[in-house]
């Protein structure tokens, strides 16, 4: 990565930072409802993927907590925001909230409450890449605890008997809401779980962006150019509950001061610093103009936005007016 | 017209479909070098190849999965899962994938997958593979429903299904696949809502769909040859959304119902077309409507059990005889 992405790499994981706390507030004010499942702790995973792959030309595709992967793809955080407050304006015009959200036209494919869901999804996706000739590929990020569903192992051997150009990013926090890793789960390194499909795979650390985009780049490369499926697993951890409805209690205050330490923005922001690339005044500035920027035009968006009107509650159910659905001779 | 088999009528529909279009694809267990179960997609492997017929691993909500994820980008996928009964592990991507994220993306994407399965009672296959999921299907919003009762049908059913923007499911019918019947040259696409009178009457109004059409009209000609009871038959081809203005049509012409499903009684097609007659025409009624349906038992093994089991068109007989008192 050059010093000039590395500064614009340390304010997008900045932002997405703000943004998400921004969200936490938010909640609190009941401004948005449901659930609602934050990202802090864990920017460097889709960060780093992304600077290895082409946002808005590759397809992306993930679970609940999705909102900067959507970002990362394109979608205007604006249109997020708007979506998580329910309004007409937001991404999926209100109807699917935080943990749906869609950006087509930036190939955002979508945010599934499923666990496991998108794992088929994403290999499908690659199906059809791969028949119309493209040079996308498709990218399923998803959490550990997901790799003990059945779509994953299903998923997997698919990709490997079709070599389709999927990669699939397992975003290991070591935890699926309160359940730790361990306690769950036979095999703890997700990684090792793949090689009975014969697939490659990776285990790195998740919280150094630079090491992510490093090994995302060998991912990306692998799947871009025709060999099949990769497995890539990030070491993170969230820094905040499962959801806003999450305690979070069944985690080790010692543990959590570990990560805690290993936070993905200080370490970029220190390794700047200390290469005089930017000062922590630079940083402090950055800050400030970012959460600027969230009052000012995001928030405020999402506020004087519209909700949806009553009158289209049926809209969206099935395609308006197929010619197919009248039938007839052609 | 030519005369031909349902499953040569399904293969014809899906074969012109491919030659069409690149992104036909058909997908299921054993569809490809073995030609299908039920010989749907015979012959297909051979002229389109292993990129667009494929055989898949047995992962139902896998490959179910896989297909609603290609339809996201422009892929036609008909999905063939071998038996309904297995549709139930398919049942996830199906509901909360496909028919759903159209709705949940506010219109940004949708599912146009086709999913095609037999259901029903065939011959002594026993519990779980002699079940219907028709009324599963028809409750989920955002998936159409479809049944065919005849080659013609099923050939024009599957060409709409296709082409259509809307994940469709079509209930097919194991004991039905070998059914001849005549079917359209030229491209025929059927409709995917609406509902047909198969026989025209006065006195009371038989509604069958798939299988249970073919029990109403064998029903039809004992009761005008017999009893002098001039039955109207309506095959209601959709299950989803079901044709309310045909069902109001019929009953305020005959003032009289009976629905004919092999499925059993409690939240099936029969309760919900009482519900549309409740809704729609109940002053019409001249008689409290019936539902003539399978025994609330996982189908048996035994041969004797298991026709006890579901119903036939003299069970419709004996409907119709019991709402004239006789
Ligand atoms: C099929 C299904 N089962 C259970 C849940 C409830 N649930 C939501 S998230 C979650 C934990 C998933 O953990 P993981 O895959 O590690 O992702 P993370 O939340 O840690 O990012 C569970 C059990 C669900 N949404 N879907
Ligand atoms: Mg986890």
């Amino acid at each position: 990565m050059t010093p000039a992405n590395k500064k614009r790499v340390l304010r997008e994981m900045l932002f997405a930072r703000r943004f998400e706390e921004r969200c936490y507030e938010a909640y609190v004010e009941r401004k948005i409802g449901g659930f609602l499942h934050l990202y802090p702790g864990q920017e460097a995973c889709a960060q780093g993927v992304m600077e290895a792959a082409r946002p808005g030309h590759d397809y992306v595709i993930t679970g609940y907590r999705d909102h900067i992967h959507a970002i990362k793809c394109g979608a205007d955080p604006k249109a997020v925001m708007a979506e998580l407050y329910g309004k007409e304006t937001g991404s999926s015009k209100g109807r699917g909230g935080s943990m749906h959200i869609f950006d087509v036209e930036h190939h955002f494919m979508g945010g599934y409450a499923l666990v496991g869901g998108p794992f088929p999804l994403a290999a499908g996706i690659a199906k059809g890449l791969k028949m119309k000739g493209s040079d996308a590929i498709s990218i399923c990020f998803l959490g550990d605890a997901a790799n003990n569903q059945g779509t994953f192992h299903e998923s997997l051997n698919m990709a490997k008997v079709w070599n389709l150009p999927v990669l699939y990013v397992c975003e290991n926090n070591l935890y699926g809401i309160g359940t730790r890793i361990d306690r769950s789960t036979a095999v703890v390194d997700q990684y090792k779980r793949v090689c009975g499909y014969d697939i490659p795979a990776a285990q790195v650390d998740g919280q150094d962006v630079e090491v992510v985009y490093q090994a995302a780049k060998t991912a990306v490369d692998h799947v871009r150019s025709g060999k099949g499926p990769y497995f890539l697993e990030l070491m993170t951890y969230r820094y905040r509950g499962h959801s806003m409805s999450d305690s979070n209690a069944y985690r080790a205050k010692d543990e959590e001061r570990m990560w805690g330490k290993r936070d993905p923005i200080i370490i970029l922001r220190d390794r700047l610093v200390d290469a005089g690339e930017i000062s922590l005044d630079d940083y402090k500035a950055m800050d400030t103009e970012i959460l600027h920027q969230i009052e000012s035009e995001i928030i405020k968006f999402a506020e004087e936005s519209p909700e949806p009107s009553v009158d289209e509650l049926e809209k969206y159910v099935l395609a308006d007016n197929d010619p197919y659905v009248r039938g007839g001779v052609r | 017209m030519a005369v031909m088999m349902y499953w040569e009528a399904l293969q014809r529909a899906q074969d012109e479909e491919m030659t069409r279009d690149p992104l036909v694809i058909v997908m299921g267990e054993d569809v490809g070098v073995a030609g299908g179960t039920y010989k749907a997609t015979k012959g297909l492997y051979d002229k389109y190849g292993a990129e667009r017929v494929i055989d898949t691993p047995i992962s139902e909500n896998g490959f179910t999965g896989l297909a609603i994820g290609a339809s996201f980008i422009g892929v036609r996928p008909v999905i063939e899962i071998m038996s309904v009964n297995f549709a139930w592990l398919a049942m996830d991507q199906i509901f909360n994938s496909a028919a759903k994220v159209r709705y949940m993306s506010g219109g940004q994407l949708t599912a146009p997958v086709v999913i095609r399965s037999p259901g029903g009672t065939a011959h002594q296959l026993g519990a779980q593979h002699s079940a219907r999921m028709e009324k599963v299907f028809m409750g989920i919003a955002g998936l159409r429903v479809v049944t065919p009762s005849t080659p013609k049908q099923a050939y024009g059913m599957l060409k709409a299904a296709i082409r259509c923007n809307d994940p469709v499911f079509i209930n097919e019918h194991e004991l039905m696949y070998n059914m001849k019947g005549e079917v359209p040259d030229g491209d025929y696409f059927h409709p995917l809502e609406g509902s047909e009178v198969a026989r025209p009457g006065r006195d009371v109004t038989l509604f069958g769909y798939n299988i249970s059409v073919h029990w109403c009209l064998e029903a039809a000609e004992f009761l005008a040859t017999h009893h002098g009871i001039d039955c109207e038959v309506v095959d209601l081809f959709t299950l989803s959304p079901l044709d309310r203005a045909g069902i109001k049509a019929s009953v305020s012409k005959t003032h009289r119902a009976v629905i004919a499903e092999e499925a059993e009684a409690p939240v099936g097609v029969g309760s919900e077309v009482i519900a549309i007659i409740n809704e729609e025409c109940f002053f019409e009624l001249d008689a409290a409507p019936l539902r003539v349906s399978a025994k609330n038992v996982p189908i048996p093994y035994n041969h004797k059990l298991e026709k006890a089991a579901i119903p036939s068109a003299k069970d419709v007989v004996h409907a119709v005889l019991k709402m004239f008192g006789k």
